[in-house]
């Protein structure tokens, strides 16, 4: 098994699994299934699978449509162009309407590379967990992303998933659970915590490998689901290490970090620093250029960990 | 429900829908009559002389679909509903109040509303979705949408009319309630539609006009409905907004704002 794949892969594998033993799942394109996966669903059951051609907003009305006459709609796009271009239909046609269509976004953050800015979503888990009756899911690697589209088509709903084009380390096992708003401890520890999403967490484990050369022993939370999030775990792990530090391929303003200090801002306040994008748009470069660029790198995460750390209160 | 094509009783309901729509929104104080009075007798056709619907259950699986993609124009769709029996009328005391069911946009927990609407340009899509479905699962059932002429100002609406033609869906109806008359004046002076019959047809749909406060011209326009193979239906209805009350006829300012008591009472007097 290859060590790293694109969590796009994973969602294009598992699709094509569930569609075997369930005839109401649908896969609908906006001309992208190529770049999403969606085109593995496409080859194996093209009765049914729609592309509406390049037209996002049309893609999200026609999927609630679907779902009215009981059908499970997955929607596939990039996530720029379908949670960006489409909010409205997503918040009027799918949230307020509370429509069973799942979304998934491939080619989310500075990891999309190349294309620059254009191309590389920042601002989804934002935008998209500020709609009640929406979820919220960032599969950390290949074998997440595959179980969070099962979770998407067992789970009634709206529910979003962004994607990845860049390869990510595999860092779960197949036996590890997956549940819907229950983060997972990848590593105990007890002098900080660093929670995490996507790409971000295995920077959070190569975090915590070189931090224990220096003695500190820093605790890593896969935070898979922005939306419900764990409120326990951040609750836990602020009393049980007292120092948190959150990391994820997003604008600062209003993602994994802001959910994780909504709840530690209310509940238990706690010296907390939010590794992200800072209110910039991304740019052409290769994946690994750009997170250094960006300040989204293991070395950025242990400079925020000895931060918080020092914050504490003895 | 049982259809009728009784033309004066039509036409008795049509005043009927009308005293209502302009006692709701002046118990509100606010709503919209102006495209809500222009579709009293598209709703009518529709509702008792067209689409196979059932009020005692809502939710039959075969039932013909309306997707109201003006969603503004709650008072004419609650009114067509509550007189078709969906709901009682003990409802309208709270027609846009807190606490009420008849939200201030349709609102798809209202019985017999099929999707929740307000936010322009989005109908379309859905009743798309809808056909297709009936299609794959070899229903008969035949999905409708009624969209306002300034709302065909939004792009996704042709980004729908182009789906319908390209899949084939000889089961949808587009139905365009063309007031000529949008919140701030006329379409052809805000953003021209014409030729707009030219553009459904251009746009793959079987297109044809009617005059859409005559249930005669309305009812022989939807006949045509699946009589082209193969070709979605638009109707480019020519109605007037604001129709039966003279002061408010194709008057923009009446597109979103309330009669008060003596203007209501005026407007009733002319529909008795």
């Amino acid at each position: 098994m290859a060590h790293i794949a694109a969590t796009r892969d994973g969602f294009g594998s598992e699709i094509v699994e569930l569609g075997k033993s369930n005839n109401k799942i649908l896969v609908l394109s906006a001309d992208l299934e190529d770049a999403t996966r969606a085109e593995f669903f496409r080859d194996a059951y093209p009765n049914r699978f729609f592309t509406v051609g390049i037209a996002e907003q049309d893609l999200v009305g026609t999927a609630a449509g679907l779902s009215m006459a009981g059908y499970i709609p997955f929607i596939a796009s990039f996530a720029v162009f379908l949670t960006n271009r489409a909010y409205d239909m997503l918040r009027l046609d799918v949230c307020y309407n509370e429509c069973n269509v799942k979304i998934v976004c491939s080619h989310y953050g500075v990891t999309v590379g190349e294309d620059g800015a254009t191309a590389q979503c920042l601002e989804d888990l934002a935008i998209l967990r500020v709609l009640p009756n929406m979820k919220v899911l960032c599969p950390a690697d290949v074998i997440e992303a595959r179980k969070a589209t099962r979770l998407m088509a067992e789970t009634p709903g709206p529910i979003y998933m962004r994607t990845s084009r860049a390869p990510f380390p595999i860092i779960t096992k197949e036996s590890d659970p997956f549940i819907l708003g229950k983060a997972n401890i990848l590593r105990g520890g007890k002098d900080a915590t660093v929670i995490a999403c996507g790409g971000l967490v295995s920077e959070a484990l190569n975090a915590a490998d070189d931090l224990i050369q220096e003695g500190i022993d820093i605790r890593v939370v896969n935070m898979h689901t922005i939306k419900p999030i764990d409120a326990a775990m951040i609750e836990k792990c602020v009393s049980e290490t007292g120092a948190i530090v959150t990391a994820e391929e997003h604008q600062r303003a209003g993602g994994l970090g802001s959910a994780v200090a909504e709840v530690a801002a209310q509940k238990c306040p706690v010296p907390m620093e939010i590794i992200a994008v800072d209110d910039q748009f991304g740019q052409s470069g290769s994946p690994e250029e750009l997170l250094r660029h960006y300040h989204l790198k293991s070395p950025d995460i242990i400079a925020a960990v000895k931060r918080v750390i020092a914050r504490k209160v003895k | 429900m049982s259809k009728t094509t009784d033309i004066e009783f039509l036409k008795s309901q049509a005043k009927l829908y009308r005293r209502e729509i302009l006692e709701l929104t002046n118990a509100a104080k606010c709503g919209h009559p102006g495209g809500s009075l222009s579709a009293v007798e598209i709703l009518l056709t529709l509702y008792s002389c067209q689409m196979n619907h059932d009020p005692a259950n809502p939710l039959w699986e075969d039932r013909d679909r309306l997707i109201v993609s003006k969603g503004h124009i709650s008072p004419a769709v609650y009114v067509t509903l509550a007189n078709q029996k969906y709901f009682s009328k003990d409802e309208y005391k709270l027609y846009r109040k807190f606490g009420g069911l008849l939200q201030g946009h349709v609102y798809r927990k209202v019985p017999g509303v099929e999707f929740s609407t307000g936010s322009l340009g989005h109908g379309l899509s859905v009743a798309n979705g809808l056909a297709i479905a009936a299609k794959m699962q070899n229903k008969r059932y035949k999905t409708y949408c009624l969209l306002g002429d300034g709302e065909i100002q939004e792009g996704s609406v042709w980004e729908a009319a182009m789906t319908a033609s390209h899949r084939e869906l000889d089961n949808v109806c587009a139905i365009i309630d063309y007031n000529k008359v949008q919140e701030n004046g006329p379409t052809n002076e805000i953003k021209n539609l014409e030729p707009l019959a030219d553009k459904w047809r251009s746009f793959g749909w079987h297109t044809v006009e009617a005059i859409g406060h005559n249930f005669p011209s309305l009812l022989e326009a939807f006949q045509k409905l699946g009589k082209t193979k193969n070709k979605p239906l638009a109707i480019i209805a020519h109605t007037i907004k604001g129709k039966g009350v003279s002061f408010m006829e194709g008057e923009a300012k009446w597109h979103g704002k309330a009669p008060n008591e003596e203007q209501l009472k005026t407007a009733l007097a002319e529909l008795n």
